[in-house]
Formats: structure tokens, sequence, C-alpha cells
């Protein structure tokens, strides 16, 4: 039994079906972090008094981290086009990039938590500190599990490329938009929370 | 997808390393105009309004949105209405309040 | 079902695969939407009984207060209820719980789960959900959830008990009940989260040739509606849910306002917090959740009331406009459940115009099934005794919300047992109402067999009165001023004496719905095995899953060719016609 338009679109809707499903998903995830930013709206207009940022934050270590993750957006759409071109070999550099980039991203957070661990900046300090951590730590998650996603998609899931290259060259453009969705969030949550 | 020549494909990527260069761009100008430590309200206008530039161009171009289909725009449109309420309303009853 | 129905499946050699799934991935692990509808069903159809029990030892405590619950009142245990005499605090657990467990482990996934899961796919013609993996997926992010929410009754101090909303300050410096509360939350919304997303895909993107948007069945909308209040609705409770778990684990404050002080002592926290974020987040959620819980029960009455008048829907297209300006308004009325929190009067008028515009599209589906049954032949049988008395019985409920949307009267009636009664008449003799009306109405389609019309009626006319009896003395009881989540009922309350005599009658009222469910149990149970045997469409109903597939439908695509689609779904009577209806896939 086939599900159709799992790979063809749709005729009048012009999709196929994994390509709705993952822009419905974002939608949820716009929610998600929509709540939170609006959380931190409201925190801090009612606090009476905010640090800004810069005060706080390390700046330069989340400036780089904001290169990375737009490289890897670059190295994610990349992949998928070469993809497209039939090319599973730069395929295969692209996504590898894009992981390696989720990885510095990631070390990256790694470093500047445990510099505030150690000056005993832990969420609990006060609400500055708390928003940040949920707020770069959901992101992080998130990251985390794009990468993990990635690995698959360069492991075990590479199969497909064999058997159905199509599909699997739509697997690649979904979890490609996740990826940019992830990249677009911190594109918002760098200088709410870093500059202002 | 289907349809897309490998001429259309590589004019694709070259749109990529320009939406690069500009999102790398913004980035520098939008650390750079932190330091001028404007009034609260002119840093967060600015701030988000640099920001809205980026995440543009990155649904745009990255996220082909530029090109996508009527339905998906329907949904976004209402997530992004929503979003704005859930933004709004909360801060509204904050400002509006008995006291 | 026979060899010969599985190899008619039509599909490239998958027919001869299906043969050889284990048990486990046939029943367990199934990415069947039948048998994850199923599931579903069965699971949640156990959290509502156990729900109901949950409510029937509250009953007893406000109806004969402090004296020991009787057969099981050994059995709570004695941090409960020592010597089978309820303590308060175990009280508040069953309330908080009671509200979680029907709310969200019981009447949603029923809708959505059970109901969405089995029949939107038959009612579009689709073989399947768009994502079968994910289906199952989301059934199993559903049960550890339930699992969880149970489990919290056995940890010190026991189960959530800061009420089904969970309200900070109280909720953060709760029990250890709550953060288990929390968690399960996040699995059931992720549960939610990957059903809306495939319900959603599967709506547009599977609906048979020539079944335009238009032709679509009015449970079909209703659930289409649902799932994207589902899909954006939940994260913000999510967010909430994330906030309120690094208050209590990880210390935080974005809850906790500064200098609160508890039990005589400052909390040692930052401060700085909000509990009114709380609010706003929970309810951005819970109030589209209400519709949640009111749509797919409209859906599935609109579909019986058709069947059983012998005559197409009055006004289709403005039931299906209406559903969806609904879900709509969903989501900018929340804080009329905040107009006591001290808004002012701005922002408050805000909440309040908008919740008196969303009552005009309830009003509108609810007249159109009421028009729609002028001038039909009307077959009385338990699925539409069911659906007539859905129809009163959220008049009721839907009336009744007006005072409690106006933020003046608001005031008085905020928090007492009037919401209480309000909100219970539009979920319980409302959308309980339309599940068995939907059970008795799809069995024969999901089993082959038909359930016993005798015991249907014996369930039907002992419930209908008993819910009465239930509910109605809570607008009497509200309008008294008595609070809710009162452990004594409003003994202690001198405003309360007049009405407190209704409280014995509540609860007799709700032991009497208890007994009226045994003919309900034994009938499910007995007609699975002995119900008579029908064919595919005993009901001689137009949509899709009648007259295009078998009784039960085929295992795997559920139906032996996919159909077209040629007209509307409720031809029912069209001049001309030997048969008095006409399928959605009559050829033309």
């Amino acid at each position: 039994m086939q599900i159709p338009y799992t790979v063809e679109p749709r005729p009048d809707t012009g999709l196929y079906n994994a390509k709705l499903g993952v822009w419905l998903f974002l939608a949820s995830e716009v929610m998600l972090f929509g709540a939170l930013f609006s959380a931190l709206i409201l925190l801090r207009t009612g606090a009476t008094s905010w640090p800004h940022g810069y005060e706080v934050l390390n700046v330069p270590l989340a400036t780089i981290n904001t290169m990375v993750l737009i490289t890897s957006s670059v190295s994610m759409v990349m992949s998928w086009a070469s993809l497209r071109l039939g090319d599973f070999g730069k395929y295969r550099k692209w996504m590898s990039l894009t992981f390696l980039l989720g990885l510095v991203f990631m070390v990256i957070k790694a470093v500047e938590y445990a510099a505030k661990f150690e000056h005993h900046l832990y969420p609990s300090h006060d609400n500055f500190m708390a928003t940040y951590f949920t707020l770069t730590g959901l992101h992080g998650l998130h990251v985390l599990g794009g990468m993990i996603v990635i690995a698959y998609l360069l492991g075990p899931g590479s199969k497909m490329w064999k058997t159905e290259p199509e599909r699997f060259t739509n697997r690649v453009e979904v979890v490609g938009l996740y990826w940019h969705f992830v990249d677009l969030v911190w594109i918002f949550l760098f200088p709410t929370l870093y500059l202002l | 997808m289907s349809g897309h020549s490998a001429e259309e494909i590589r004019k694709e990527t070259r749109v990529y390393i320009l939406v690069f260069v500009a999102l790398a761009f913004l980035t520098l100008v939008t650390v750079g105009v932190s330091y001028l430590h404007l009034s609260f309200g002119a840093a967060v206008g600015l701030a988000l309004f640099i920001a809205s530039i980026k995440g543009s161009l990155v649904a745009a171009f990255f996220m082909h949105l530029i090109s996508e289909r009527k339905l998906v725009y329907a949904v976004l449109i209402l997530t992004v209405v929503f979003f704005v309420a859930l933004i709004l309303l909360p801060l509204g009853g904050y400002h509006d309040r008995l006291r | 079902m026979s060899a010969s129905e599985e190899q008619a499946v039509g599909a490239e050699g998958h027919a001869a695969e299906h043969h050889e799934l284990p048990f486990w991935q046939r029943y367990i692990f199934s990415q069947d939407h039948k048998v994850i509808g199923l599931q579903y069903a069965f699971t949640a159809l156990c959290f509502l009984l156990f729900g109901f029990c949950l409510m029937l030892i509250m009953r007893w405590q406000l109806a004969f207060p402090g004296r020991p619950v009787p057969i099981i009142g050994g059995l709570l245990g004695s941090a409960n209820a020592p010597g089978g005499i309820m303590l308060p605090e175990f009280y508040n657990q069953l309330g908080a719980m009671h509200g979680t467990i029907m709310v969200f482990l019981a009447v949603v996934p029923l809708l959505v789960g059970a109901y969405g899961n089995y029949i939107v796919p038959l009612q579009i013609g689709a073989p399947d959900m768009a994502f079968p993996k994910l289906n199952m997926a989301s059934y199993w992010c559903y049960l550890p959830g339930g699992l969880i929410m149970l489990a919290s009754f056995f940890v010190p101090g026991g189960a959530a008990n800061s009420g089904w909303t969970s309200y900070p300050p109280l909720s953060n410096i709760a029990t250890s009940g709550q953060t288990w509360w929390l968690v399960g939350m996040v699995f059931l919304i992720t549960s939610s989260l990957l059903g809306s997303v495939n319900f959603i895909v599967t709506i547009f993107q599977l609906r048979a040739e020539g079944l335009d948007l238009m032709r679509l069945p009015m449970f079909v909308w209703s659930q289409l509606v649902t799932s994207f209040l589902l899909l954006l609705a939940f994260p913000p409770l999510e967010a909430a849910g994330i906030l309120q778990l690094m208050d209590r684990v990880a210390g935080t404050s974005f809850f906790m306002p500064s200098g609160l002080v508890v039990s005589g002592e400052v909390l040692e926290v930052a401060g700085g917090g909000n509990p009114l974020l709380w609010q706003h987040l929970f309810w951005f959620l819970a109030h589209p959740e209400v519709y949640v819980l009111i749509l797919p029960a409209m859906g599935i009455v609109a579909e019986i009331i058709a069947n059983n008048t012998r005559k197409p829907l009055w006004g289709y297209k403005p039931m299906v406009y209406s559903a969806v300006f609904l879900g709509f308004m969903s989501f900018i009325v929340w804080a009329h459940h905040m107009f006591l929190t001290g808004m002012g009067t701005a922002i408050s008028s805000f909440f309040q115009t908008t919740t008196m515009i969303i009552s005009v599209p309830s009003v509108v589906i609810l007249s159109a099934l009421l028009i729609s049954l002028w001038g039909g032949s009307i077959r009385f049988n338990t699925p539409m005794l069911f659906a007539l008395a859905f129809l009163p019985m959220f008049g009721i409920g839907g009336l009744t919300g007006l005072p409690l949307g106006l933020a003046p009267s608001d005031i008085h009636l905020h928090d007492t047992y009037y919401v209480i009664g309000h909100f219970h008449y539009v979920v319980a003799p409302g959308t309980i109402f339309a599940i068995f009306a939907g059970i008795y109405y799809w069995f024969p389609k999901i089993t082959g067999r038909q359930m016993s019309e005798l015991l249907g009626k014996l369930h039907f006319w002992p419930s209908l009165i008993f819910m009465n009896g239930i509910f109605m003395p809570m607008f009497v009881q509200g309008l008294a001023g008595v609070s809710r989540r009162l452990y004594d009922g409003g003994a202690t309350y001198s405003h309360a004496q007049g009405v407190l005599h209704w409280n014995a009658f509540m609860s007799m009222s709700a032991f009497g719905l208890l007994i009226a469910q045994i003919p309900f149990i034994i009938n499910l149970f007995m007609s699975i095995k002995w119900g008579a045997k029908v064919g595919s469409n005993p009901w001689d109903a137009t949509t899709l899953e009648w007259v295009a597939a078998p009784s039960p439908p085929v295992a795997h695509g559920n139906f032996p060719e996919l159909p077209v689609v040629t007209r509307g779904p409720y031809e029912y009577s069209p001049p001309g016609t030997e048969e008095g209806f006409l399928p959605q896939n009559a050829v033309a």
C-alpha cells in the first residue's frame, strides 16, 4: 500500500507531503520560541532592573557563533543543491561541513556556559540569566536534534540515495528547512539576548 | 524540484553565496550598532529591524519561501498573526493594569 | 479478515508482506491508522473511567464530609485518607488530576486520537494517514505521558494538586507530583504535535480524486480546524511547562515574584518573576483547547443527524465557515479566564468583545444542526438519541458561558461552581454524549457487528437524567457564591448554607451516572463477540467510510479500490432515487 504524494507533489497544493509537514512543524516552533520571547519581553518590562546583554555575556564568541550558523545554513542548502545536480560526493562534503559547523556552535556554547558557571552565574541567579540559559538552552537542544538527523542522513539514511534518490533529496530538503529555521531563531536570539 | 535544469540550480547557488555575504555583513552591522549605545527604544527597533532583514533573507532564499505555494504562505501568515497576538496582548495586559 | 480481502489491496506485493508482520508490529507498534485509532480508543476510555472514578471519590467527600469513603477507602492509603477519611491534600490531588486526565488523557485522545485517526482517512478515501510512522510515535508518546501522570499518585506528596491550571506560585512550591505533571504534559504535547501535523497533511494531501474541500464531511472539517488549534496553541503551554520546570528544578524565578512569603518565611529565590505570565501562556493553549473539546464532537453529531434525518445538513457552508472562524477567534479570547487578575478596563474590554464575537459561530453551528432536524424523517436509534441530546445540553453549556464572558458578571461568578456547571455541561452531556453517539454509530464499521439497541437506550436515558442531576444544581450553588475547589463543598461559609443540600443530590446523581454506564460497558464487550452481523453500510449512509469500504475496512489500504468522489457528503433523499440516498462515490 503506497501513500500518495510522498515524492511527487500533489497537483492542486503543489506540495509533497513532507514539505507541508515540515512547514506545519516549523509554524508550531514559531509559537514555541514566540512564547519564550513573549515571556522575556514581559519579564524585562516588569523588572526593576535588567542588565544589558553586552555587560554580562560574551559578544565576540556569540558573534562567531552567529557566523558559524549562517555558514552552516549555506553549506546545508549547498548539500541539497548538490543532490539535485546528482552529485552525491559533493552532497557528502557539504553535509559533513554542516555537521561540523553545528558541532563548533555547540562547543562554543559549552565554553560560554562553562564560563558563566565558573563565575557562579546559574539560571537561578536572576531572570536575565534564567531567560538566557532557557532560550539558548532550548535553541541548543534544537541544534543537537538537527545534528542527530544530519548524522543519520550521512550514515545509515544515505543508503536511500541508491534506491530512491528523489525521495532522499526531498528528505534533505525538509531537514534543511528545519536547519534554516534553527539559524533563523538564532538570528533573533543573538541581538535580543546579547546586544540589547 | 523536477523540471529545474542544472543551469537553474547553479544560478540558485550563486544567489546563496550573495545571501551569505549579505548576512555576514548585516551581522557585523548589528554588532557595530550595539556599540553606539542608543536609547533602549531605538536600540530595540534597530536590532529587530536588522534581524528581520536577515531573517527574511534566510526565509526567502535558503528556505525558498519566495517561490513557495499558497497553502504554505497561508499557514505562515496565520502563525504570524497569532505570534503577534501572543507578544502584544500579555504586554497590553501588563500596561493596562489596575494599580 | 479473509485472505481474499487482503489480496484485494492491489498494492505492489505489499499484501504478501503483510501476512508476515509479527504480532508486536501488527498490534503493538502498528502503523495502521485503524489499529492506532483503536489503541487510542481503548486507552482513552480507560482513562475516562478512571477520571470519572476520581470525581466519584470527590463527590463522596462533598456529600458526606468527614465520612470514610466506602468500599475503596482502605485502599487509598493513610497518606491520602487515614481511616478512609479523605484529607484536604488528597482532595486537591483528585481535583487537579480529574481535570487533567479528563481533558488531556481521555476526551482529546478519544476525539482526535481515536475518532480522528480511525475515521478521517476513511472519510477522505485515503489508504492511511500521510505519515504512518509518525502516527505510531504519537500514540507511543501519549501512553508514557499518561502513565507518568498515573504514577505521580504514588510519589511522596502525591499527584499534582494545584488544579489542572497549575497556577504559580502555588504550583511552583507544590510537592513533587507537580514536576511529574509537567513531564507528563511534555509527552502529551509532543504526541499532540505529531498528530496535528499528520492530520493537516493527510486532509490536504490525501483526499480522493474529486473530493474538493467543500465536499468534505463536516467531521473532517472539524478535525482540520481542531488540528490547527492543537498545532499552534500547544507550543506556548510547552514553553510555560519548560519555564515552570526550570523554576521547580533549577531554582529560577520566571513565575516567582520578589519577596514571596511562604509559611512565615521569605522564599530564597531571585524573584522578579510574574505569576500572570504563566496564566497568559496557559490560557493561550487552554482556551483553544476547549474548542478542541467541542469541534470534533459537533462533527460527529453533524454526521449522525444528517444520516438519521435522511436529509442533507442545513447550512453546510455556514457551518464550515463558522468552524474556521471559530478556530481563528479562539486564539484571541483567552484572557476572559483572567478578568479577575487586575487587568484594566481597556484590555478587559478587548477580550470581552472577542469573547462575545466568538459566541456567534457556535450559535450558527448549533442552529444549523437544529434546523437540520426540520422536515426530517427522524430515526430514533441510539446514536441519534445521544446526538439529539447533545443539542440542548451544549445549548445550556454555551448560554451559561455568556455571563462568564462578560467581565462585570464574571466578577461574581469567577471561580464558583457556576463555572464548573458551565464547562461540564459542554463537555459531559455535550462532548461525551457525542463520543457515545459516535461509538454506537461507527461500531458496525469497525467490527462488522451492531450494538444492542435495548442496552443503548438503557444507557442513554438514565445518563441524560443523571448528567442534569449532577450539573444543573451547580449553577444554583455558583450563583449563591460557593467557590470551586473547596474540600468541604462550602460547609464553612455562611453564604453557602442555603445551597449545601444540593451536594448530596449531585453526588447521588453521580453515582447513578456510574450505574448507567454498566449497560454500555456490557453492550460494548458483548457486541464485539455476539453483536448482530452487518454489511458495509447498515445505516444507509452516504460518506465514503460506509459506501466504499467493507466492515471492517481492508487491513492495509482500507478500500478494495480507492474511491472517486462525484458529489457532496449528504445527498440524502435526492429526487428520483429508489435507495433514498446517493453515495459520495456514486457513478455520475
